[in-house]
């Protein structure tokens, strides 16, 4: 793993990262709308001060001068100001942005959990009673979405035992390991829903990829050199085996955002995702922008964490 | 490859006999590939699933001809009855009929969204497959941007910013759903263009291939008789899965309020105006959350028992 392979790496994410902000650009100067339409209705505003205006803010320009104007905001941090919250932009998401990683980040932890043993376990003995069982509870487990999962939890956890509470609050009043309790408390529902979801893919990932490695000669060897076949297993299969894992994970991220949204609006958790909902339902264009742009940048940066792991995990890769 | 060892678990283990054809029907490949799928019980029963949602759908409405926004407040939030039987809502309109109605909504921009994904993909892939070089660079780096999008924010972003235009072009429920399915499709063929070119690549070489290059066929001829036939299989497989992914993708636009209008009843619709009255009113959301799943396991096992049956060789 050399210093040269990050760096090349780090290249290769900056015109992602520009193709991605060209889109979302395209995307706001395709949409129909001006921000001075109110102006052209108003007969007190004569027509040429709103063409005066729009000179002035560079919406006559051509279009690649003002997508580099736009970039090059973005880059300052200067993401305007929401019109809803009052504040601006970019201090908003920072200030949303942990609830939202944390959140993602246990349940990426509760899928890793749950997803490799039960995964490895499966491969070992494919089409056994346990593999079919895995199998089919992971079909299951995709094909619940996201918001049903949530609302049956709310249903089953909150409204019918009454053990959990279904809506996340930012001021416990509660203090030292009350506090935490009550927050792992408000988490479960949400981490579970999220990580289930994103487990239940990865069990499939994760068997085909031992299965692959499982019938390779090398662990025929170990097996004959006399190694038990749990330590064949533990040490020789898996670490193979979860190379593509690791690559898959990190794919997955912009799906993993995805849920993330509905779950955040399921269970009011106030991240970037709900931020993001309310802010369209509010009709905040800069906010609504901000977050996206942040989804954008987690996503390129978790393939860009991806491809560093899997040089640090296989060193061919990173010599190639 | 009759007596590979299918795919997918959810399949019995593979009979060796079962291999030997019958002689007096010629197996043509539809029929061996039917003869795969039938092993994957799972998948055979999903298909009676989503063929009996597909008739109710198509047929409910005239069997159960109670209009989707009849109001009758003096029978708001009721459980399953013999008048209602999937209930009521707040306003005591029949679910089973705005089920019925959401129903043909969502499998609709289901099956919509995985043509546009399909069409694309397999136009992108076979362009960048039958053309090497820069062609084929470009593309893929194209594919791989689209690959690596925020997928649902984007589909929000763009839903949010074109939503009143389209309204006004063509009306609320064809604005709605021509927007939607595009975007939905629009964002789903990366796979698929993968798929098209991986196989373009191998296929483009065989020998089969280069006999009718030999024999003067067009590159048109070429892709459309000899290699696209060929590389369908995989496609066909995720365009499935795809169609999947889009009812899920749909139901989660309507469920966050950003699809459907809620005077339009999708599954996803419904599901949003019910979650307020959980506690009360459980079976509101029951139903059209267990719709959208039915629908979403059905597809994906149907897929699964495709995948055995068009591509034995994968192991996944």
């Amino acid at each position: 793993m050399s210093r040269q392979y990050i760096i090349r790496r780090l290249l290769i994410a900056i015109p992602s990262l520009l193709g991605i902000s060209i889109v979302l650009f395209a995307v706001l100067a395709m949409a129909p709308g001006d921000p001075f339409e109110e102006l052209a209705t108003n007969p007190a505003v004569p027509p040429e001060v709103r063409m005066a205006l729009r000179a002035k803010f560079g919406l006559d320009d051509p279009i690649w001068s003002r997508y580099l104007h736009w970039l090059a905001a973005m880059l300052q941090g200067d993401w305007g100001f929401s019109f809803a919250s009052r504040m601006d932009v970019d201090k908003l998401i920072l200030q949303r942005l942990p609830v939202t990683l944390i959140v993602i980040g246990s349940s990426q932890i509760l899928a890793i959990l749950v997803a490799l043993p039960v995964g490895v376990l499966a491969a070992t003995k494919p089409y056994s009673v346990f593999d079919q069982i895995a199998n089919t509870l992971a079909f299951i487990g995709f094909s619940l979405p996201t918001f049903f999962t949530g609302l049956l939890l709310i249903l089953v956890f909150s409204i019918q035992l009454d053990w959990l509470p279904f809506v996340y609050r930012s001021d416990i009043e509660a203090k030292g390991w009350l506090f935490y309790w009550e927050h792992i408390k408000q988490s479960i529902m949400p981490v579970t829903v999220l990580g289930l979801f994103q487990g239940a893919s990865l069990v499939r990932y994760v068997r085909s990829s031992v299965l692959d490695v499982i019938r390779l000669d090398y662990v025929t060897t170990a097996r004959s050199k006399g190694i038990g076949e749990r330590k064949v297993i533990t040490k020789h299969v898996v670490r193979n085996a979860l190379i593509p894992v690791v690559t898959l994970v990190a794919l997955q991220m912009p799906i993993v955002f995805g849920g993330a949204i509905v779950t955040e609006q399921i269970f009011r958790v106030p991240g970037i995702g709900s931020l993001l909902i309310s802010a369209m339902l509010a009709n905040d264009t800069p906010v609504v922008m901000g977050v996206t742009f942040v989804f954008a940048c987690l996503v390129v940066l978790f393939n860009l964490i991806a491809d560093i792991l899997y040089g640090w995990l296989d060193p061919r890769i990173a010599f190639r | 490859m009759a007596g590979s060892t299918p795919a997918s678990l959810s399949a019995e283990a593979p009979r060796v006999a079962a291999a030997a054809p019958r002689k007096s029907r010629p197996v043509t490949p539809a029929r061996e590939a039917w003869r795969r799928f039938r092993r994957h019980r799972l998948a055979v029963a999903s298909g009676v699933v989503l063929l009996v949602m597909f008739a109710a759908v198509a047929l409910g409405p005239l069997i159960w001809p109670v209009p989707i926004n009849e109001i009758d407040f003096t029978a708001k939030l009721q459980g399953p009855s013999w008048a209602h039987p999937l209930g009521t809502d707040d306003l005591g309109q029949d679910l089973l009929a705005r089920l019925l109605y959401g129903g043909r909504i969502s499998l609709a921009v289901g099956l919509a969204a995985m043509f546009v994904a399909v069409f694309v993909g397999v136009l992108v892939g076979a362009l960048a497959g039958m053309s090497s070089g820069r062609m084929d660079a470009i593309l893929m780096w194209l594919t791989d941007l689209f690959l690596s999008l925020p997928q649902l924010p984007l589909l929000l972003l763009v839903i949010y910013l074109f939503r009143d235009t389209m309204k006004g072009i063509f009306g609320v429920e064809g604005g709605a759903f021509i927007l939607i399915v595009i975007v939905i499709g629009g964002l789903r063929w990366m796979p698929v263009a993968r798929l098209v070119r991986a196989q373009f690549l191998s296929l483009r070489e065989k020998e089969f291939v280069e006999a009718a290059r030999a024999l003067g066929a067009s590159k048109t001829r070429q892709v459309v008789q000899h290699i696209l036939p060929n590389a369908l299989g995989p496609v066909i497989v995720a365009g499935t899965i795809d169609v999947a992914a889009a009812i899920i993708a749909e139901s989660t636009l309507s469920f966050l309020g950003l699809g459907f209008p809620s005077d339009v009843p999708t599954w996803g619709s419904v599901l949003r105006d019910a979650k307020d009255y959980l506690d009360i009113a459980p079976h509101w959301a029951l139903f059209p959350g267990a719709a959208i799943f039915l629908a979403v396991l059905a597809i994906n096992f149907i897929g699964d028992g495709l995948r055995d049956a068009l591509d034995p060789r994968r192991v996944l």
